[in-house]
């Protein structure tokens, strides 16, 4: 589904991503794990198209498609979608308004028509339940004056009303609370399916308790520095990061 | 921003102006300048009766007396009056009893301009009485009202037909000695609209009335009185778009609203003229002088007004609560983009008991623009427990605009009671790259932003120019993100 292959990617100059490979098939869910400042929000920014990153070398193949040649929308309308580290206050936009927006840019791109306003809101009440949200907040302006708990929460309906073909998360478990923990990773769980694929990209482990991924990978510096299966994450909580950048430093040294 | 977002915006916003054509109209205008002769011949050509020349020239004489005003926030060449052309007029002759006698040009310019009168004839249900130029050249659905006792006419017919209603009415919200540009347009004024709704009578559809400024260097002087006599209610639309032009062209208007007893006037306005090129070349100066008198008790006058054009806006739609229990509201959505300049807001003069008030006004600041907000709410002495609540809001679409807000305040009762919020935001890079990564492209995510700030006015709105208010901001606002 994805390939990302030997991606560079910079910041005023600076160069953040120093050749990331990694290969994300359907039905796969993918961890990124690393210390602060590794490049794994990067990561996340870059493949969704964010324009302050200079991709400076390499390719991002996602469906056979040429991702870095398309816009951050059309990537969404392929079937991308990021659930922000810090979801942005739309004042004025009702949350209903933006995912009806949203699936209609979607179904248009992919020359379908408009939805229909029932079908719309019986789908929308369906995932609501799944994420354990409260009504009220469809007509409320997006994530203005959200909890932080109820912003993460947003991003997972908004997935789950997109129904993306690969989800990113970036850092969702961030700033949340157990029971909201349970309940973002029980939404993205139920999304789970052979057809679609995940990258969640966390600091702890401790997502990793409820959203079971198939690989783990280690991001230091730029690069992957250690795949592995899901053991690979309860090493890295037990040992710390500092164990890896031992051994990478004699790898290097 | 990044640099390939800027240079896709700079594109976007070199698209022309979408009303900007000039049609091929044969126009007969006077020669340039002012003088009592200009105006005896303005009155002669309309056929006016006497009171009303004795008036112009009386106000002609004030306004020689009076200067420019200088106070307001916007900045501007000096104006020449004496190379103005104060009357402009299609060649054509002036009685049309169907629109099959109207020039088929001017249908055609209606056509372009999405506003064709035969629709509005058949599928709307609104009475137009177009305006085009200075004369008006057709006028529907009059049978319907007359039936009803309501007078919908060009304000010239009017004069003629109605001069008691004139003599009793025009003026007496807005005198010809009120200021400069009221006292230049009492002068000179060359039609506009009068309706009249007699006790009792709510109008049964929505009025409303098209201006377009076409012929080049004419002054465009609209008059417009609507007189609301005891319980009577009417809800009146005024829109309007005009051609491109390079020469600055000079609109002083004058509206007057009159609400007797528990009557209900509804004011809607979508302001679009030319505002000007990218490089702040041409565009409409518009000082418009638009004020409301809430004369019996319980009456209520209501302003809505989207402001996309113009160069300059000089604009204080207000009310004046003088009866016990009277209301007035303003709700006022003001868009400038590049070089325009506006200068709007309003003022609600308490002089009632228990009478109230309610501001909600948002501006939005693009381009090198700047957009200012001017309010006044006055509470006299006498007014007992009035009350005013005030919303300013600003919304800055990147950082070469300008957004100020002036309130005053001038309370001397001490049962008043005032609320003011007031907020100032921006649209982000954030906020629109969220939105991309839902789908929703830049121009969308933009409109979907402004719609949503705006959706307060919007709501004010009779439902068809609801929707052209949003079509009309997002043309305004094309490639304007930042």
């Amino acid at each position: 589904m994805l390939e990302i292959k030997d991606l560079h990617a910079s910041i005023e100059n600076k160069e953040i991503l120093k050749g990331i490979n990694l290969k994300v098939s359907a039905g796969e869910v993918h961890a990124i794990m690393g210390p602060n400042g590794s490049g794994k929000s990067t990561l996340a920014q870059v493949l969704a198209g964010r324009k302050e990153y200079l991709v400076t070398k390499g390719d991002v193949i996602f469906e056979g498609k040429n991702l870095l040649d398309l816009t951050p929308e059309d990537r969404a309308r392929e079937g991308i979608f990021l659930a922000f580290q810090y979801p942005v206050e739309i004042p004025g936009v009702s949350n209903t308004n933006l995912l009806k927006t949203a699936i209609n840019e979607i179904r248009k791109y992919r020359g379908e028509e408009a939805i229909d306003a029932m079908e719309f809101l019986t789908m929308l009440k369906k995932k609501m339940k799944l994420v354990e949200m409260d009504q009220s907040l469809l007509s409320r302006a997006v994530n203005e004056g959200f909890s932080g708990g109820e912003k993460k929460r947003n991003e997972i309906l908004q997935m789950a009303v997109l129904e993306p073909k690969l989800s990113i998360l970036d850092e969702t478990d961030s700033g949340l609370d157990i029971d909201a923990l349970r309940i973002v990773a029980n939404g993205v769980n139920k999304l789970r399916s052979k057809d679609r694929a995940a990258i969640v990209v966390t600091h702890y482990q401790r997502l990793l308790n409820y959203i079971i991924p198939d690989f783990v990978h280690v991001l230091y510096n730029g690069k992957i520095v250690k795949s592995g299966t899901k053991e690979l994450a309860f090493e890295l909580e037990e040992k710390g990061y500092d164990w890896l950048k031992e051994q990478k430093e004699l790898v290097e040294g | 921003m990044s640099s390939t977002e800027v240079s896709s915006i700079e594109e976007l916003a070199n698209k022309e102006y979408k009303y900007g054509f000039v049609s091929d109209i044969e126009s007969e205008s006077f020669p340039l300048g002012l003088n009592e002769d200009i105006i005896c011949k303005i009155s002669r050509i309309k056929n006016e009766p006497e009171f009303m020349l004795e008036w112009r020239l009386k106000a002609y004489h004030h306004w020689l007396t009076l200067k420019e005003p200088n106070w307001a926030n916007i900045h501007y060449d000096p104006i020449d009056y004496q190379s103005i052309s104060y009357y402009s007029a299609p060649k054509k002759k002036p009685k049309l009893s169907s629109l099959e006698e109207v020039d088929p040009e001017l249908l055609k310019t209606y056509e372009k301009l999405g506003i064709s009168l035969e629709e509005q004839k058949i599928f709307s249900g609104v009475a137009v009485d177009a305006v085009f130029d200075s004369v008006s050249v057709a006028t529907t659905f009059k049978e319907k009202l007359s039936e009803l006792g309501i007078i919908f006419c060009p304000m010239s017919e009017a004069i003629r037909n109605h001069p008691d209603l004139i003599k009793q009415y025009l003026g007496s919200v807005v005198p010809y000695t009120d200021n400069y540009f009221a006292s230049l347009n009492s002068a000179v004024f060359s039609d506009g609209s009068f309706a009249f709704i007699p006790k009792g009578v709510r109008c049964p559809m929505e009025l409303s009335t098209y201006f377009r400024i076409n012929a080049a260097n004419t002054g465009q002087f609209e008059r417009t009185l609507i007189v609301a006599e005891e319980t009577a209610y009417v809800s009146y639309l005024e829109g309007c778009t005009a051609p491109m032009r390079d020469e600055n062209q000079l609109h002083a208007a004058v509206v007057e609203l009159v609400a007797l007893d528990n009557a209900a006037i509804k004011y809607s306005t979508v302001q679009n003229w030319y505002p000007g090129d990218k490089n702040g070349k041409g565009g409409i100066y518009n000082f418009v002088t638009k004020r409301g008198l809430c004369k019996g008790i319980n009456s209520k006058i209501s302003w809505t007004q989207v402001e996309t054009g113009s160069a300059i806006t000089w604009k204080y739609p207000s009310c004046i609560l003088m009866g016990d229990n009277s209301t007035g509201e303003f709700y006022s959505v003001a868009v400038t983009n590049n070089y325009q300049q506006a200068d709007t807001g309003t003022k609600m003069i308490h002089m009632g008991k228990n009478t109230r008030s309610t501001i909600v006004s948002k501006g939005i600041s693009a381009g090198k623009s700047s957009n200012s907000y001017r309010g006044q709410v006055k509470i006299i002495k006498k007014a007992d427990n009035a009350r005013n609540f005030s919303q300013c809001d600003s919304l800055l679409i990147g950082d070469k605009c300008g957004a100020h807000t002036f309130p005053y305040l001038d309370i001397n009762n001490s049962t008043a009671q005032i609320e003011h919020e007031a907020t100032t935001s921006k649209i982000g890079d954030d906020q629109i790259f969220y939105l991309n990564q839902r789908g929703i492209a830049l121009e969308d995510a933009i409109n979907l932003i402004v719609n949503g700030y705006c959706k307060e006015v919007f709501k004010e709105l009779p439902m068809e120019f609801a929707v052209e208010a949003q079509k009309l901001l997002s043309v305004s606002l094309e490639g304007s993100v930042g």
